[in-house]
């Protein structure tokens, strides 16, 4: 056998294999039956959420009795012997770049993060799986892994985070080849920063919060801030078209980046200088971004950079009803007045809030929400089971921060809108990152769920929300789930023609022979649905294999041509053969 | 006192959503300024949203918008109960349908679409709505009853709301009108009820669904500013309708009086009478999602603004004619039958001269109602035949209800024509045509009610070698005469082939129908059913070729046809009185158009091509008199 290396960092270690995040934190329901969010690495880390358990019950008619647990490890058996070319891993080897062929390494990199993925996992199931891990160190690394996959038709998958949800990062069954996984980690440097232009020239295996958080040595950051920054990469960003929180004051990746360096089957792709717009044609970068790893692997990017704000400030405005909300949206869109970030949870979403509140350490502060609570709802005369919040993010220099949010809190009064605090904001945000980890709570208890997105002009904003969550309570009942399910949404970024709106769906699956088939067929009819009322086939998220029947209609049969005779012309022979998007 | 009681009654409705009914004046208001008004304004010519237009929008608005008040509703409730009382003998509604109604209405807006039938219909539901505490509908209306004094206010403040007739291409009110009614759609206001057939039907039997309501109301899921909308088909079946002899005479070309107050109180005289059981069926609720699942491709809206005015595409009018079809067509499924309706397919099939001179003998009657009892349940029909009363005191108290149509004496039934005041000289052959008529027209009304249970085997009652080409052949001629669903012929045929087969007369058999002998009674009783209508057209058909001209009007045409066909009943050649109704006529020309012999001009002129006529005589001619061997 021959012999294999590993790189040094490995952020595998610290990571669950079957389920999101970290894999000292969790949420769990403790003796007493009150939830607990372990670990330390989150503000919420090591608290008690005492509502937890009675919206979990009460929501999905489940019960912590009924466990659901997983398999605790992987056996090594489930795991098919891998499919491998000889030949190119003798080259590989004798060029000293680290790989592997253990059967971990090999399922860490076979999935990403949709239902089905972990659900599987969670059972201890694994199909088609990668059959060599290799970790370049460098760009000059990745062209001479590409060279050697075309001289010996391997199929090649790039892999940078892991946080597709997409269905992007499985293999293809049909693949015969053998399949290696490309894994960007070690490719994490800031090469250099140009201050005169506000640039830095990154490797594109970075994950978002390291990249941030050099950046943030220097006095700088990018600004670009994915909910699932903690374990995307960028690379993976420019290959899905990412979007970050704070779009409206930094821009989506598209408008970030100024330089991309790809290798391709071809040889390397990139521009012959770093101008901040050209007109040379179709932009090249349009053929890179999106591509979801079927032309090559993103190796080196020039960002733009922003010296960090100097204040910050979050805030929240609650609304009498979700129609209220979304017309102070549209408002603040058309005033091109939007926060950093501005988000709007729905009823569901907002009750779902409360119940992750930690318990209060003061009876003062208790008193306070009880006062709040009065305020609202008796004296305002809101109805608990109508009205929303949207949380704000405000960012800049002080002064002009200030003056924003009046500015903002202004147009939300003419909507009915009560500021709720800076603490509800905060804690929506910091919600972001912790409601990953829920899911997997839920698949301990019968409960399976997901998020997807869309885009949608404004004038369809609220008949797309209304008729996707009506669709999936209907499309539920329709397939035998015995409970009511959860459906909801936020509206959580604005654009001048329009918005981009997140679902959540999760149901009980207790009393079903196939739930995940069942969710699937639900996912499936809440994509029509979106498609039938206008909404985008992905904001974000991007295509992969999941939405790819619906690519033709979205961009035309001419469009699908000009796509595949670029695949055709920079990979004819399929290496990079993930079988996304087209 | 008990009716004041229940005029007064707590009324706490759950309406959809549980949102709270919106104001005349939201509702208005929201109308006048939509976006899809302001485009409509442009394309009118207006170039920009000016004070005159606004004025007019204003003027139409004010014209036409109900105004429902729970106070009103109470008086109306106090007064129909007092009406309907003194009417009816009862007023049955079935209680599972209204229980779905409920549960709907709750869930997404509700169309309420009954058929009509007669005036005492229009607060009718309201009336029972009320009772049950159920959401008040808003009721598309006339306009003229908005100008009865009095009425019209006290109806506008029972929820109706009023259409002007003839809108034609009056473009800034069919936007008004379209613009208010999908308002109230989207907003789930209130439910909309509306009649699809468009006016009340003279002749009972179900008549051609207008579509421009339908294409209003269905809009809203077309374009997804609602997530489901629920229809529900409502039959309105009476054991005796009180216009029954004002309709007669219509249709014999004596126009109907105005709507007015005036008019109103004097025909309180038809409140003396008594008319029986009034039923009202509440069929299942429908989802406008499920019924167009695969026939609307919603997306088609997705590359323009939605309030852009739009004609709608051939997809959407082929999925909201099939709908509206549908919908009438539930509305026969769900509709009683009396044992009238069946007696009277029978009478008809007797010689008229039998039943004014002579006498139908009773007992062959009654016998022959019974075989007819047991073919239409054979056919699936609905029949509302009481059990516990013996079949013979049925049929005679069912006569007894219908004295102003027959009589019973000596053990025959004679028909019974109006009285004629004293004259000083006999009266004119030409006038006693009409008068027999007008009884004959009554009767055929109520056979009327029937005819959508026998429609479709009458159309293929035909040996084999034919069956097909005639069947189809009947159904394109008389899809203006009878409800077919578009594009649904080859079903209509399976059903047709299906009821024959199931009662026996016909065994089908590897692809082969084959008539057996000893049921030619069905047979002939179907062709005999058909018989008037084919008879008339061939009325119709055969002035159009020998006596008229190349071009007509439809003034002209009427009233020459009545002449031909009187003069064809005194010289014995024509044995249906049918031929006289001017619906039948005017079916028969729509038929003629649709089939493109005869086309019509911009200024109401029709052309004829006379060789094409002759054509669909002939074959026409060849279905009616075929005879079994």
């Amino acid at each position: 056998m021959p012999k294999y290396t590993k790189p040094p960092s490995h952020l595998q270690e610290i990571l669950k294999w079957n389920g999101w995040g970290y894999s000292d934190t969790r949420f769990l329901f403790n003796k007493k039956g009150q939830a607990e969010f372990t670990g330390k690495r989150y503000r919420l880390s090591g608290m008690i959420i005492p509502a937890l358990q009675n919206w979990f019950e009460g929501t999905f008619g489940a019960s912590v009795q009924h466990k659901s647990p997983a398999m605790p490890i992987l056996t090594s058996s489930a795991v098919q012997p891998p499919t491998l070319n000889e030949a190119f891993v003798d080259e590989l080897k004798s060029t000293g770049i680290p790989c592997s062929h253990d059967a971990e390494d090999r399922v860490f990199r076979g999935h990403g993060h949709c239902l089905h993925e972990v659900f599987a996992l969670r059972e201890g199931k694994v199909g088609r799986v990668p059959d060599i891990v290799v970790w370049p160190n460098c760009h000059n690394d990745v062209v001479k892994i590409v060279e050697l996959a075309c001289k010996h038709n391997v199929c090649l998958i790039p892999y940078g985070g892991g946080t597709s949800v997409s269905s992007a990062l499985e293999c293809p069954p049909e693949e015969t080849r053998c399949i290696v996984s490309l894994d960007t980690s070690q490719m994490n440097r800031i090469l250099w920063i140009d201050e005169k232009n506000l640039t830095a020239h990154v490797e594109a295996g970075i994950v978002g919060q390291e990249l941030e958080r050099l950046l943030n040595e220097s006095g700088y950051c990018t600004g670009h801030e994915p909910d699932s920054m903690e374990f995307s990469s960028l690379g993976g960003w420019v290959a899905t078209r990412a979007s970050g929180m704070k779009k409206n004051i930094y821009g989506n990746i598209e408008d970030l980046v100024v330089h991309v360096k790809m290798v391709t089957p071809q040889g390397v792709i990139e521009k012959g200088c770093q101008c901040p717009r050209m007109s040379t044609g179709p932009d090249i970068h349009h053929f890179i971004m999106g591509s979801e790893g079927t032309l090559g692997v993103v190796t080196e990017v020039t960002m733009k950079i922003r010296p960090m704000p100097e204040y910050q400030k979050y805030g929240s405005v609650v609304f009498p009803n979700f129609e209220q909300g979304v017309a102070c949206l549209r408002e603040v869109a058309k005033q091109r007045c939007a926060p950093a970030s501005i988000r709007l949870m729905d009823n569901e979403q907002f009750k779902f809030g409360h119940a992750l509140k930690p318990q209060v350490s003061s009876i003062f502060t208790s008193f306070l929400d009880g006062l709040k609570k009065f305020y609202i709802t008796k004296f305002k005369g809101f109805d608990p089971d109508r009205l929303c919040v949207a949380t704000l993010l405000f960012e800049g220099d002080r002064e002009k921060v200030l003056q924003h949010e009046k500015q903002v809190y202004d147009i939300a009064a003419k909507f009915g809108g009560l500021a709720a605090g800076e603490d509800n904001g905060q804690r929506g945000y910091m919600l972001t990152f912790v409601i990953a980890y829920l899911r997997d709570l839920g698949m301990d208890y019968y409960v399976i769920g997901e998020s997807f997105e869309t885009s949608v002009p404004w004038d369809r904003v609220l008949d797309i929300c209304r008729n996707v969550k009506a669709r999936i309570i209907q499309e539920c009942k329709d397939k035998g789930v015995q409970f009511s399910p959860l459906s909801t949404c936020r509206v959580t970024q604005t654009y001048d023609a329009g918005a981009c709106v997140y679902f959540y769906f999760a149901f009980n699956y207790r009393g079903l022979s196939d739930p995940v088939h069942v969710y699937e067929q639900v996912e499936h009819a809440a994509r029509e649905e979106i498609l039938a009322n206008g909404g985008s086939l992905s904001h974000h998220h991007g295509v992969g294999k999941l939405r790819k029947e619906w690519m033709r209609e979205t961009i035309s049969d001419v469009g699908m041509g000009m796509l595949k005779s670029v695949k055709n012309y920079v990979d004819p022979k399929n290496i990079f053969g993930n079988r996304n998007l087209i | 006192s008990s009716d004041l009681g229940h005029a007064l009654r707590t009324y706490s409705p759950s309406p959809y959503e549980g949102a709270p009914s919106c104001s005349t004046a939201d509702l208005n208001k929201a109308v006048l300024e939509s976006q899809y008004l302001r485009y409509v304004t442009k394309e009118v010519g207006s170039s920009h949203w000016d004070e005159d237009v606004r004025q007019e929008v204003c003027r139409i608005l004010e014209e036409m918008s109900q105004n429902l008040q729970l106070g009103s509703i109470r008086l109306m409730a106090y007064t129909l109960t007092k009406v309907l009382k003194r009417l009816f003998t009862g007023i049955f509604v079935n209680m599972e349908g209204l229980n779905m109604l409920q549960q709907a209405i709750q869930e997404s807006p509700v169309i309420l679409m009954p058929n009509h039938r007669s005036y005492v219909d229009f607060l009718v539901i309201s009336y029972i709505l009320f009772t049950y505490d159920i959401p008040l509908p808003v009721i598309a209306a006339g306009i003229p009853l908005a100008g009865m004094k009095m009425v019209g206010e006290i109806l506008r403040r029972s929820g109706a709301f009023f259409i002007r007739r003839a809108i034609g291409s009056d473009k800034l009110y069919w936007a008004v009108l379209s613009e208010y009614v999908k308002t109230i759609v989207r907003k789930g206001c209130a439910p909309l009820e509306f009649y699809v057939e468009g006016l009340r039907s003279r002749t009972l039997k179900s008549l051609m669904p207008k579509l421009g309501m339908m294409h209003m109301v269905l809009e809203p899921y077309f374009k997804g500013e609602v997530y489901d909308i629920t229809l529900v088909p409502i039959s309105i079946s009476y054991d005796r309708v009180l216009e029954e002899s004002l309709l007669a005479h219509e249709l014999l070309g004596i126009p109907k009086p105005k709507e007015s107050t005036t008019g109103l109180l004097k025909a309180t005289k038809v409140l003396q009478e008594d008319y029986g059981n009034m039923h009202v069926n509440f069929g299942r609720p429908m989802s406008v999602r499920r019924l167009c699942q695969g026939k609307i491709n919603r997306c088609q809206y997705n590359l323009i603004p939605r309030d852009l005015p739009q004609k709608p595409s051939a997809e959407t009018q082929a999925c909201v004619s099939g709908l509206a079809n549908l919908m009438v067509r539930i509305q026969e499924e769900g509709s009683l039958i009396s044992p009238w309706s069946l007696m009277a397919c029978l009478l008809l099939q007797a010689p008229t001269t039998v039943l004014t001179q002579e006498g139908l003998l009773w007992h062959q009657l009654t016998e022959k109602t019974l075989w007819l009892r047991k073919l239409a349940l054979d056919f699936g029909a609905h029949l509302n035949w009481p059990g516990q009363v013996p079949d013979l005191d049925v049929m005679s108290s069912t006569v007894t209800l219908h004295r102003s149509v027959v009589h019973l004496k000596a053990g025959r039934v004679y028909l019974v024509r109006e009285e004629e005041p004293v004259r000083k000289h006999p009266i004119s052959p030409e006038l006693d045509v009409i008068r027999t008529a007008a009884a004959v027209l009554m009767l055929a009304s109520y056979r009327n009610q029937s005819l959508h249970v026998f429609v479709r085997p009458c159309h293929a009652h035909f040996p084999i070698y034919e069956l097909f080409a005639f069947f189809w052949f009947l159904r394109d001629i008389f899809s203006n005469e009878f409800i077919f669903i578009p594009g649904k012929s080859s079903q209509d045929f399976e059903e047709a082939c299906f009821l024959l087969n199931k009662c026996g007369a016909v065994d089908i058999s590897e692809q082969e129908v084959i008539v057996s002998d000893a049921r030619l009674e069905v047979l002939s009783f179907l062709q005999a059913l058909l018989q008037p209508f084919i008879h008339s057209y061939q009325v119709m058909f055969r002035y159009l070729c020998e006596d008229g001209g190349n071009v007509f009007t439809e003034k002209q045409v009427l009233p020459a046809v009545r002449n031909r066909a009187t003069k064809l009943i005194l010289s014995g050649e024509l044995h249906t009185y049918e031929a006289l109704s001017s619906d039948t006529q005017k079916n028969g020309l729509s038929a003629l158009q649709r089939l493109k012999t005869v086309t019509k001009s911009e200024q109401n002129e029709y052309r004829v091509n006379k060789a094409a006529v002759r054509r669909i005589d002939d074959i026409l001619c060849e279905s009616a008199y075929f005879k079994y061997s």
